[in-house]
């Protein structure tokens, strides 16, 4: 049994102080940063409004791709195209997109931000897709770059507690691409590190 | 024997060794797969979260009809060629601070040449990007 974890728990309450701050208190930003157990922002890596912006923005951009990615899953498992047990997967690792886009959405609202919403319409290379592996192949490449997308996005967050989170999503993406090339017949892993 | 190899290595040297900061012309083969990377995010032929890069070389930042893009990309003063490309993509936020591109960027110069050299022949290419 797979405990469930929330990776971003612990900055709830983190984000609703600093968004409480945000609106008016009067507590400088070291002294939030240090109610939160934050000496690299205490000593100053920007203000506090700026701080606050970056990540938000960077959170945005990650939930936009989230959203995007379980519009992609809907169309790989309704496309008729997936058989039992990959269609299951497909399911599945949806289901895990939709908890990331829960938790970025969440978090950005803590901090004081508006989440993007799910788009009406995405487009995707649907033309290029008329066999399981087709399917597999395209969820493999999205997810593909997702890792690389959460990889590029963990050394820019202002607050090192949004950096590990986001590498905690970053694990699950890498195993979702790893089992999509193993149901490719590829060789799921096939590289020692990730860029 | 000996003499002849020593020339190989000659040669060799004044292959492997350009000069200091040098790298070699950029390779789109090897930049089709560093593209990878950004395919959570984008697309030649259409927008995603981020724009699509048909058309990429020669326009503005900031300049594809109806995409959403931050006030910091659409206020920029850039137009995208190798060299604007290769500041950005080292580091997109350090270049252009509030863009939504929050990615880190591509340190490797030569991962960079070489993603530059395939974006230039892809976002051109009639098949991905028709008129
Ligand atoms: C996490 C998602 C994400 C990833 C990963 C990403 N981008 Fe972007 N990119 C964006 C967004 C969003 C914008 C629009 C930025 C803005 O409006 O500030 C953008 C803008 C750009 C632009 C400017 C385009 C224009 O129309 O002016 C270029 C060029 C670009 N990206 C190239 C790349 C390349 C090359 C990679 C891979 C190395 C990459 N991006 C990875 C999200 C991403």
């Amino acid at each position: 049994m797979i405990a469930r974890i929330n990776p971003f728990s612990a900055l709830q309450d983190l984000g609703r102080r600093r968004f409480l701050v945000g609106t008016g208190a009067t507590l400088s930003a070291a002294a939030v940063a240090l109610m939160a157990g934050r000496p690299a922002l205490a000593a100053g890596q920007g203000s506090k409004d700026d701080n606050l912006e970056t990540d938000v923005r960077i959170l945005n951009t990650a939930l936009g791709a989230e959203l995007e990615a379980i519009a992609a899953y809907a169309v790989g498992a309704g496309s008729g195209l997936l058989q039992k047990p990959v269609l299951d997967l497909a399911v599945q690792f949806q289901g895990h997109h939709k908890e990331h886009a829960e938790v970025l959405a969440k978090t950005i609202r803590n901090l004081g931000g508006t989440p993007v919403e799910a788009r009406e319409r995405y487009q995707f290379p649907t033309d290029g897709l008329k066999t399981q592996n087709d399917v597999l192949g395209f969820a493999a490449g999205l997810e593909r770059g997702a890792v690389s997308a959460y990889l590029g996005a963990v050394p820019l967050f202002r607050g090192r507690e949004l950096a590990s989170a986001a590498a905690s999503i970053l694990g699950d993406e890498a195993m979702h691409w790893a089992i999509l090339r193993q149901a490719l017949g590829q060789d799921p892993v096939p590289t020692a590190f990730m860029s | 024997m000996k003499h002849r190899s020593a020339t190989a290595v000659l040669v060799l040297a004044a292959f492997v060794s350009l000069p200091a900061g040098a790298i070699a012309p950029g390779d789109p083969v090897r930049g089709e797969a560093i593209y990878a990377r950004c395919q959570a995010c984008h697309a030649l032929g259409y927008d995603r979260t981020g724009p699509k890069h048909c058309g990429l070389f020669g326009r503005r930042a900031g300049g594809v009809p109806g995409f959403r893009y931050s006030p910091a990309m659409a206020q920029a003063d850039v137009v995208w060629d190798a060299n604007t490309l290769d500041r950005f993509l080292a580091n997109p936020t350090g270049m252009m601070p509030g863009t939504a591109m929050g990615y880190a960027g591509i340190a490797d110069r030569q991962e960079r040449a070489d993603l530059i050299a395939w974006l230039r022949q892809a976002s051109a290419s009639p098949i991905e990007c028709p008129p």
